[in-house]
Parts: C-alpha cells; sequence; structure tokens
C-alpha cells in the first residue's frame, strides 16, 4: 500500500483552496501562482463547493517496495482515509470498469485516487494502464496517486505525461536513524535492504520524488504517521522541510496501533497519540488552516455519497454488464460543474456585498466588554479562515472581565454539511473550537481508530462508548441528530452535554450558536473542566 | 534447485513481475512456483528475488522445506511473537 497502515489512513486526494477571500494563507504564500491557481481549482478545495464534488479510491496496486512497522500486509494494509477499511483489490480492468460506472451514476464524481493497499508505483503497470484508459474514456476525471516514495523519482515523467495533478507522499522522517525505527527493511536494486542504509535510500528518493513533481508544477502533499516517541518531536521540522520544498500541504495522522493489527508497533506496545497531542502538532504543522479543514473534512467517498444502498449496486457482477453512454455521462459531469461553479460564484458575490463588518460585529459582539475598546479588526467575508481573526483577538491584551473562553465542541454527520448523524452510528466526530473570534475546523476523532471492528473491540473488555468517550475527550458538547438515553447519561457524566436540538442545521452556525448559549449560560467563564479519560 | 511458495502467501503479487524465469503462476488460492522454471534466480541475480521482497515470513520455503524468511526476520518481533502471529488469526493474538 502506499504507506499507510492497518487502519491507517494514507493518501486522501485533497488539496486546499486558496484563500479565496483575501486570507493570509501563510502556507501559500510561499507557493508559486502557479500552484495556488492549481490548489484553489482542485474540486477538493474549491471553495464552497468541495462538499459537491466526489471522489473515488481504487485499490488496484496491493504490491508493496517497503514494510512499514505500522502495517501488516498480511492482513490488511488501508491506505484510504477511512481507518479499517480493507478495500477490494480490483484488476486494472475493473477498476476503470467501476470508474466509469460510479462516473456515470454520480456526476460530482471528480477525482479518481489509486493509494493503498500496496503502494501504485510499486504496480507501475497496473496503476499506469488504470490512468491510461480513464484519460481517454473520463478525460474530466482528475487522478491522483499516494505512494510510499521509494518508486517515485523514476515514474515522475510518466505521472506528468498521464496529468495526474495531484500526489500524496508519506513521509514520516528525514533523519534516518528515525527511519530505521519506522521501516525495517526496503526492496532496492534487487536486495532486501535493511536498517538505517533503507531508511537513508528511502529517503533520499522521496526527496528527489517531491522536487521532482514540484518542478513539474504536479501537486504535493504530504502525509506523515505520528508516532510518540520516535517521530513526534521531528515532525515540526519535517513540516518546514517539504513546505519549504514546495508540498502544499502536510497532513499529520495518528499511529493507529493496537496488538489485534497484528503490526510490529501493535505488538511491541507502541502507543497512539491521544487527541490533544495529535492536535497540538497538527495545529504546529498544518500552515493554511482554511485548505487543511477541508481536506480533513473531506469525506467524498463517491460511493458512499450513495449511500449504504446503492454501493451494491456497483459489484464486480453489476458493472460487468452495465450498458453505458460514456458521452452522455461526461457531459452529465461538465454541466453539473458548471453548475456548482455559477452558485459559488454567485455566493461568494453576495457575501462580498455584505458589509463585512457586520458579521464581524455579531461575533465580537459576544465578548461582554472590548477588552479594550478597540474591536479588532473586520476581516474579508464569512469564508476567511478564522485563524486570522483568532490571532487578532489573541493579542488582545484581556482585562477584566474575563471573556468566555473557547470551547471543543463535536458534531455527527454524514456529510453535507449539516448535522444529520444518530450518536450511536457515529464512527467519528468532527471536532470544533468555538470562541468569541468564531468557529474552526480542529480534526477529526475516530471510535473505532483503536479497533478493528466490534469483534475485536469485545474481547478487550471495551465497550464502543468508552471508546467513543475516550474519542471525545476535552469536547464540551456534542451535537448529533439524535442519541439514545444510556449514552446521554454517559455523556452527562463524562462532563460531555449531548444535544440533539441542533439536528440538521449546517455545522458551523450551529457549533456558533451552541458556543453563545454555553457563553451566555456563564458556563464558559469557568475554567475547562478537568479531562476525563474515559 | 527451487523454490516453494505456502499456503501464507497473500497473494499481494510482488514478486511475480520480478522474477527472470517467469516461474511464478498467480495462482488461486495462492501464488505458485513451478519448480522446473525456477532456478533460484542463479546467473540473474544475487538473491531470490521473490523472497527478496516477499513480506510474509515464511511464504517462501527451499527445497529443503526451510524457510527463506524466519519468524522474526522481516516483521523485527522477537521470533516465538512472530510464529504465533503467523500462525493465529489477528484477534487470536490480542488475548495475549
Ligand atoms: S508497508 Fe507498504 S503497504 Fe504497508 S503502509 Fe508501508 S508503504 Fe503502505
Ligand atoms: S527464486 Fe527467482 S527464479 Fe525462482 S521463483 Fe523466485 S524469482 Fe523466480
Ligand atoms: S510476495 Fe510473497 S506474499 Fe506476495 S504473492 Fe509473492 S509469495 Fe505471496
Amino acid at each position: 500500500m502506499d504507506h499507510h497502515l492497518t487502519g491507517q489512513s494514507g493518501s486522501g486526494s485533497c488539496s486546499g483552496s486558496g484563500g479565496g477571500c483575501g486570507s493570509g494563507a501563510p502556507g501559500l504564500d510561499a507557493l508559486g501562482e502557479d500552484v495556488r491557481r492549481k490548489v484553489a481549482e482542485h474540486p477538493c478545495y474549491s471553495e464552497g463547493a468541495h462538499h459537491h464534488f466526489a471522489r473515488m479510491h481504487a485499490a488496484v496496486a496491493p504490491a508493496c517496495n517497503i514494510q512499514c512497522n505500522y502495517c501488516n500486509r498480511k492482513f490488511d494494509c488501508s491506505n484510504e482515509s477511512r481507518p479499517g477499511v480493507v478495500s477490494e483489490v480490483l484488476t486494472p480492468d475493473q477498476a476503470v470498469l467501476k470508474t466509469l460506472a460510479v462516473a456515470a451514476a454520480i456526476p460530482q464524481m471528480s477525482v479518481l485516487g489509486i493509494a493503498g493497499p500496496g503502494d501504485p508505483l510499486a504496480n507501475p503497470e497496473r496503476t499506469f494502464a488504470v490512468f491510461r484508459e480513464l484519460a481517454v474514456k473520463a478525460p474530466d476525471l482528475k487522478l491522483c496517486v499516494s505512494t510510499n516514495g521509494l518508486a517515485l523519482p523514476e515514474h515522475v515523467e510518466e505521472l506528468a505525461r498521464l496529468k495526474v495533478d495531484h500526489v500524496t507522499i508519506t513521509i514520516n522522517c528525514l533523519d534516518p536513524d528515525i527511519g530505521a525505527k519506522i521501516y525495517p527493511w526496503i526492496f532496492w536494486n534487487h536486495r532486501r535492504v535493511r536498517g538505517r542504509e533503507a531508511a537513508e535510500i528511502l529517503i533520499a528518493q522521496q526527496q528527489k520524488g517531491l522536487e521532482m513533481l514540484v518542478e513539474r508544477g504536479i501537486l504535493v502533499k504530504v502525509n506523515s504517521v505520528m508516532i510518540p516517541g520516535i517521530n513526534d518531536q521531528h515532525l515540526a521540522e519535517v513540516s518546514r522541510h517539504v513546505r519549504a520544498k514546495g508540498a502544499f500541504l502536510h497532513n499529520v495522522m495518528p499511529l493507529i496501533a493496537a496488538p489485534e493489527h497484528g503490526t510490529y508497533f501493535g505488538l511491541t506496545g507502541q502507543r497512539s497519540p491521544s487527541p490533544q497531542e495529535l492536535q497540538a502538532l497538527q495545529d504546529e504543522c498544518a500552515g493554511d488552516m482554511n485548505m487543511m479543514r477541508h481536506c480533513r473534512q473531506c469525506r467524498a467517498d463517491a460511493v458512499g455519497l450513495l449511500g449504504e444502498d446503492r454501493s451494491s449496486e456497483f459489484s464486480l457482477a453489476k458493472i460487468a454488464g452495465m450498458e453505458i453512454d460514456h458521452e452522455a455521462a461526461l457531459a452529465r459531469r461538465v454541466a453539473y460543474r458548471a453548475k456548482i461553479e455559477a452558485e459559488a460564484a454567485e455566493k461568494k458575490a453576495r457575501a462580498h456585498a455584505v458589509p463585512p463588518a457586520a458579521k464581524i460585529k455579531q461575533v465580537i459582539a459576544l465578548h461582554p466588554r472590548p477588552a479594550n475598546g478597540k474591536e479588532t479588526a473586520p476581516a474579508t467575508s464569512s469564508d476567511a479562515p478564522v485563524t486570522s481573526i483568532a490571532l487578532a483577538a489573541a493579542t488582545t491584551p484581556s482585562a477584566p472581565p474575563a471573556q468566555p473562553r473557547p470551547a471543543l465542541i463535536a458534531v455527527a454527520t454524514e456529510g453535507g454539511g449539516i448535522i444529520n448523524q444518530h450518536f450511536g452510528h457515529a464512527r467519528e466526530f468532527l471536532v470544533y473550537e468555538a470562541s468569541a473570534a468564531g468557529v474552526r475546523f480542529i480534526g477529526r476523532r475516530g471510535v473505532d481508530l483503536y479497533c478493528a471492528g466490534e469483534d475485536s473491540c469485545g474481547d478487550d473488555g471495551e465497550s464502543k462508548l468508552t471508546k467513543t468517550l475516550r474519542a471525545l475527550a476535552g469536547c464540551e458538547v456534542i451535537l448529533c441528530s439524535r442519541i439514545g438515553i444510556d449514552p446521554w447519561r454517559a455523556l452527562e457524566e463524562a462532563g460531555i452535554t449531548p444535544n440533539s436540538e441542533r439536528a440538521l442545521e449546517p455545522i458551523e452556525e450551529a457549533v456558533l450558536a451552541t458556543w453563545q448559549e454555553l457563553a451566555a449560560s456563564g458556563r464558559l467563564n469557568a475554567p475547562a473542566p478537568q479531562l476525563r479519560r474515559a | 534447485m527451487a523454490l516453494e511458495i505456502i499456503d501464507s502467501c497473500t497473494s499481494c503479487q510482488a514478486c511475480l513481475p520480478l522474477c527472470p524465469n517467469k516461474a511464478i503462476v498467480a495462482a488461486a488460492p495462492h501464488f505458485l512456483i513451478v519448480a522446473d522454471l525456477c532456478n533460484e534466480c542463479a546467473g540473474d541475480y544475487d538473491d531470490p528475488q521473490c523472497a527478496s521482497i516477499c513480506p510474509v515470513e515464511g511464504a517462501i520455503l527451499d527445497e529443503l522445506g526451510r524457510e527463506l524468511n524466519p519468524p522474526g526476520s522481516l516483521t523485527g518481533l522477537p521470533p516465538a511473537l512472530a510464529a504465533l502471529v503467523a500462525a493465529a488469526s489477528p484477534s487470536e493474538v490480542v488475548g495475549k
């Protein structure tokens, strides 16, 4: 796979939007105009519209040319953004058929990624066969690939030729001594190479591949797996380094290690980072928060968009018999995209028409009294990254009475930007930080991150609810569409307020309104509750 | 002189394109080596290619039935634990 782990998430094909509304996006400033435009136009990031696009991952490349200590290739190696999902390995022909069938059924379909299990570039024939076919049959689809980087330099030319516009490299270190603790071996020049020497070669290949892609104007996202005690202190440096070289986004993912995964790390008791540790490092590495917000929120799995019931329509047996008019399907997708773009442009125009001060006021008015009589400068439209405002607010010298403090609020959603998921069905939660400065997306927290499935969960005596409570550590409210009475009580006991009154409301508005209620109740003038470990 | 792939092979395909003698067959339920075609890569490479990329300990044997990648040699786990993992399904390992 590529560089991902049992249950580890990997690629994810997102890149970020440029600061659509004059944000001072720090991550992008270092990048060229060309890259900035490409990022802004990429469906995964296009401001305000990325909810309307879908991507799909095809698993055609099961072989791998390295071993990672967080991967057990005997059972599964998921390079998907969905931990624990065992991907069905397809032949290149099957992958092309399936992609075309899905793209004909779903006009939102716009990105095809090849990721794990396996390393796509350790299986170049299979990977490129899919890309070549699709370049002809569905030239509108954007192609992306995720790789561990070992075989990247020798394939950059072909990637460029096939107009692959987005590559994710999993880079866990720059230091071979650290690498030797993560990668036991690589296959290189017809030999199995081990230890520090292996790590040295891998790191050099990753960096060379990164440079070559950037030279050709291909977007590069870097993923890193945070492994406490091994590379956690090192990743901030990795982040600076890869962004200086032109990676437009650096995404830090948690190590997911449990004995039942059968991985080296799982079996040797290597721990995963806590949500708080992960969040702190992610904040440090993210760069452009607006872009990162889109990337982490992305749940645009194309078949998932159809809902559970329909994914069975794309079984291999069914797609083999489908008669599809590809020209018509292509035309539908193009028309769909044009419509979404027009709507987004209109929305943006409207947003700009509102005097920005009016919106900011609404938020600032929450301060009982402006700290020093001077309100923070309004920053552009509602879509502007809240971070810049938050920074301004934070530097304002605080005066009594205390401002309501920020709070973490979790959301259960099935997508579409609204609160629409039953608490008991949620396998992960989106966590937001709300404060007087507004709302910002912090990250996802998975319930099953530490378990491979119901069976293995049952064994270690830890219930799903216990895991859920742990995933929600530090959050003060959980917003969901419905919730049962038992979990309700358990949450309250853990100091987390369940709330289903905002079902079907847009997420960010609901989070802000919830924070305002908390602030009005006075709860946020008291210090944050002690984190209770479930 | 030939190697053998046994049932712990996961059909990951990594070995398939590497064989200089096209001795590996993508058979089900697991890959196989055609003994008549395999010469352990003699004359082409210093190391047998399939056994140099295979990620599964114990999946490839020599003519005497010895594992080219014995327990612990690829995972770095203590051999006893590696052998246990190789024999068990993932959830069985958890109890330990
Ligand atoms: S060993 Fe290979 S397949 Fe597994 S996570 Fe690493 S790169 Fe991916
Ligand atoms: S040892 Fe060499 S010749 Fe024999 S099957 Fe493996 S790769 Fe082919
Ligand atoms: S590399 Fe090993 S596990 Fe993979 S197909 Fe070949 S023998 Fe089977």
